[in-house]
């Protein structure tokens, strides 16, 4: 069933230009496909129970193998790709459908930082393969796991583990205006003050990645007076030293802890894996050990 | 493909849809002897027991979660019941009231998603229910309302529907307010008939005339339709506790994949989801969803894994009933959740997700360090039966064409909601696929 590169060449003709400007004579076609995943993101489109209906009037689906059994060959203007790239198979795959997609739209944290399993990157796979299988031999997988962004040129990420459904909405609503979706870059900070939740870290002293992780989610966990775990990965211009320094100083966490707050679900994402801030002797990088907190 | 019986037939489906995850179907038939049958699960393995070691013993309900979108609530509460088991810890009746509402919602949106979205289109041949909702838009609207509405309780007890942030060792970061919850009645009230309309809809398919002869395991509680609690038991007299698990389960590894397939030691292929569960606590559910349950047309037990569409039903309506019963009798718990000392040891824990039957082990260090874990999912366990399945079917449906017979197969395959992202311990990458 594998569509090889020959046909896809054969398509790359047929692509079309643009979704909006599809719009104006049929449908456009979306696509939706899985990689290394748990396929939480791609049940966040199954999950807009009011609006699903009203989305497959504007919208051909074409291929979503999770709801529809019918399959339509490509090209097609839109693919939404879920999942990491973990296999040779996944990093070959990724090319046709780059291909045969006018728009590409990565989502969630698999498809934007490598997800959880990207904390094999900090391991060696062999190792984890055989804590898990009888004969790891017979796997065919990758020493890393990564963003779909490592492959190919994406044309737009959506954060989150899982994404927001109202961000989805809103880039497959812009798509099909033809406009650029609005989505915050700003740090979950601003959703706490926005929603007048008081400060978890200030207020009860539990260690929170609010300050360098992206919005989006509505600052669920500091809504449940939890520290942001930062499901929806750094914020623009994140300044990770500064907060690790902070927990350090002000809340006597160790670095061990630290290091694991970095590496679970955006473990791979540049911001928070560039570095390890412990690396040397427990002193955090870029520290400048003044104690100065530049939150 | 030719009709003569003495070639060899060969039925395959290259990528499975309606299911959740990457598996493939492959079937070889030589004359009137099904000679192969094989459920390929070629879904990249994540490592996550592997990756839980080191990690701290407060991390399994936010990691293991992420082994599957559509059953979160079952990863974290068989997550943190081990824990608290592997620590010594009990966490009281409110917070485990409060468990058992949570995992309601995460009954009532999966079940909603397998019934209407992924298995109904089989019976009524259409490729998806977006196709259906062309014919009949109210049907799949009603379906989606009720799918919404345990969404909307996992969104409340929660914090999120897909990897919700609420849930912790000991319990939950917040408690909701009976304020919060009363949000939730006139919804799941809407919800209950909905639930009800959905029993008789299903209950209205036609069936393949089929039965399996499969073992039916399923938790058990001295009270109540299992869901987050009970000991497990077997219709060949199994009754364990959950550290008993690992000494009558074992894994194995089959030759025509690289598959991990879950057999009791003493009596090989069993099966667990909603028709063991419905097949062994009947008892256990409402008088509703027992009423509703023989309109349908059921027994009190069910061996037609095509019916286990009807069972998913009645236990929705359970599940709604159930959820509005739980939020009537609330008391937040105070504190929301107990404190939980780690220890060195080793604890195992359960509950039934939407599919069967999860189960999970933690050994910790003195610090809480996470030194093994072991998961046992669902689907890995329903993986021989439904092999069994569909190497029955086909040797009694022979008659019927390639194209219905791959139908069929695949409904078949459907029947046991698989999950395949969570059964990902076993694996077959040599599948050809689409890009």
């Amino acid at each position: 069933m594998r569509t090889n590169g020959t046909d896809a060449d054969e398509r790359r003709g047929a692509r079309p230009t643009g979704a909006a400007e599809g719009a104006n004579r049929r449908r456009p076609r979306l696509a939706v496909w899985k990689f290394s995943s748990c396929d939480g993101c791609q049940l966040t489109l199954l999950d807009c129970e009011e609006e699903l209906l009203a989305l497959v009037d504007r919208l051909e689906v074409a291929y979503f193998l999770e709801a529809s059994s019918a399959v339509v060959e490509g090209p097609y203007d839109v693919s939404l790709v879920e999942g990491s790239i973990t296999t040779p198979d996944e990093r070959e795959r990724i090319q046709t459908i780059r291909r045969e997609s006018a728009t590409v739209i990565a989502i969630g944290a698999c498809a934007t930082a490598g997800g959880i399993q990207s904390l094999r990157n900090y391991a060696d796979v062999d190792t984890f393969a055989r804590m898990v299988y009888a004969h790891p031999e017979a796997l065919d997988v990758l020493p890393t796991s990564t963003p779909f962004s490592s492959h190919i040129d994406v044309d737009l990420e959506l954060r989150g583990c899982p994404i927001a459904k109202e961000q989805l909405l809103e880039a497959v609503g812009a798509l099909l205006h033809g406009r650029r979706p609005n989505l915050p870059t700003v740090s979950v900070c601003q959703s706490c003050k926005r929603r007048g939740i008081p400060c978890v870290m200030v207020s009860q002293g539990v260690p929170c990645m609010g300050p360098i992780t992206q919005a989006g989610c509505g600052a669920l966990c500091p809504a449940v007076g939890r520290g942001c775990y930062g499901c929806f990965g750094p914020a623009e211009s994140a300044n990770v030293g500064s907060l690790m320094r902070w927990w350090r100083d002000a809340l006597g966490m160790d670095a061990d802890a630290s290091r694991r707050a970095l590496r679970t679900f955006n473990a791979a994402a540049p911001a928070f894996a560039r570095s390890d801030p412990f690396a040397a002797g427990g002193s955090a990088a870029g520290g400048d050990g003044s104690g100065h907190h530049d939150l | 493909m030719t009709s003569d019986r003495r070639e060899m037939r060969r039925i395959s489906v290259g990528a499975l849809a309606r299911v959740e995850g990457e598996g493939a179907m492959r079937i070889r038939v030589q004359g009137t002897t099904v000679e192969e049958v094989a459920l390929d699960i070629y879904e990249p393995p994540r490592f996550f027991e592997a990756l839980l070691r080191g990690r701290a013993y407060t991390e399994p309900p936010d990691i293991t979660a992420r082994i599957c979108g559509i059953c979160p609530v079952a990863y974290q509460t068989s997550a943190v019941q081990a824990i608290e088991a592997a620590c010594g810890v009990e966490v009281g009746p409110s917070v485990q009231a409060l468990r058992r509402l949570l995992y309601c919602g995460e009954w009532i949106q999966s079940h909603a998603l397998h019934i209407y979205l992924l298995h109904a289109p089989d019976f009524l041949g259409y490729d998806s229910a977006l196709e259906l909702a062309k014919v009949v838009p109210d049907v799949v609207q009603r379906g989606l309302t009720l799918k919404k509405a345990g969404n909307d309780l996992m969104n409340v007890v929660g914090g999120r529907a897909v990897h919700p942030v609420n849930v912790r060792v000991g319990g939950f970061y917040r408690a909701p307010s009976a304020a919060e919850l009363e949000t939730l009645v006139e919804p799941l009230q809407r919800a209950l008939e909905a639930a009800e309309e959905t029993v008789r809809w299903v209950g209205g398919f036609t069936f393949p005339d089929f039965e399996h002869d499969h073992e039916y395991v399923a938790l058990r509680h001295a009270s109540d339709y299992p869901m987050e609690a009970g000991r497990m038991v077997s219709d060949q007299g199994l009754d364990i506790a959950p550290d008993a698990f690992e000494d009558h389960v074992e894994e194995l590894h089959v030759e025509h994949s690289n598959a991990l397939h879950a057999v009791l030691r003493e009596r090989g292929t069993y099966m667990t989801g909603p028709l063991a569960r419905y097949s062994l606590d009947f008892d256990r559910l409402s008088p509703r969803a027992q009423e509703a349950a023989r309109e349908a047309g059921l027994g009190t037990t069910c061996r037609n894994p095509f019916k286990s569409i009807v069972v998913r039903a009645v236990e929705t309506l359970y599940a709604v009933e159930e959820a509005l019963s739980l939020i009537q009798r609330y008391r937040a718990p105070n504190p929301s959740a107990v404190e939980v000392e780690p220890r060195a040891g080793r604890g195992s824990g359960w509950s039934e997700a939407p599919r069967g039957l999860l189960y999970h082990r933690y050994t910790l260090a003195a610090d809480g360090t996470i030194e093994e874990a072991v998961i046992t999912p669902p689907t890995s366990q329903n993986q021989r039966a439904i092999e069994a399945d569909l190497a029955r079917f086909v040797e009694a449906h022979l008659d019927l064409d390639d194209q219905a017979l791959t139908w069929q197969c695949e409904q078949a395959i459907r029947n046991y909601d698989p999950c395949i992202s969570c059964a990902t311990h076993f694996l077959d990458l040599d599948v050809e696929r689409r890009p």
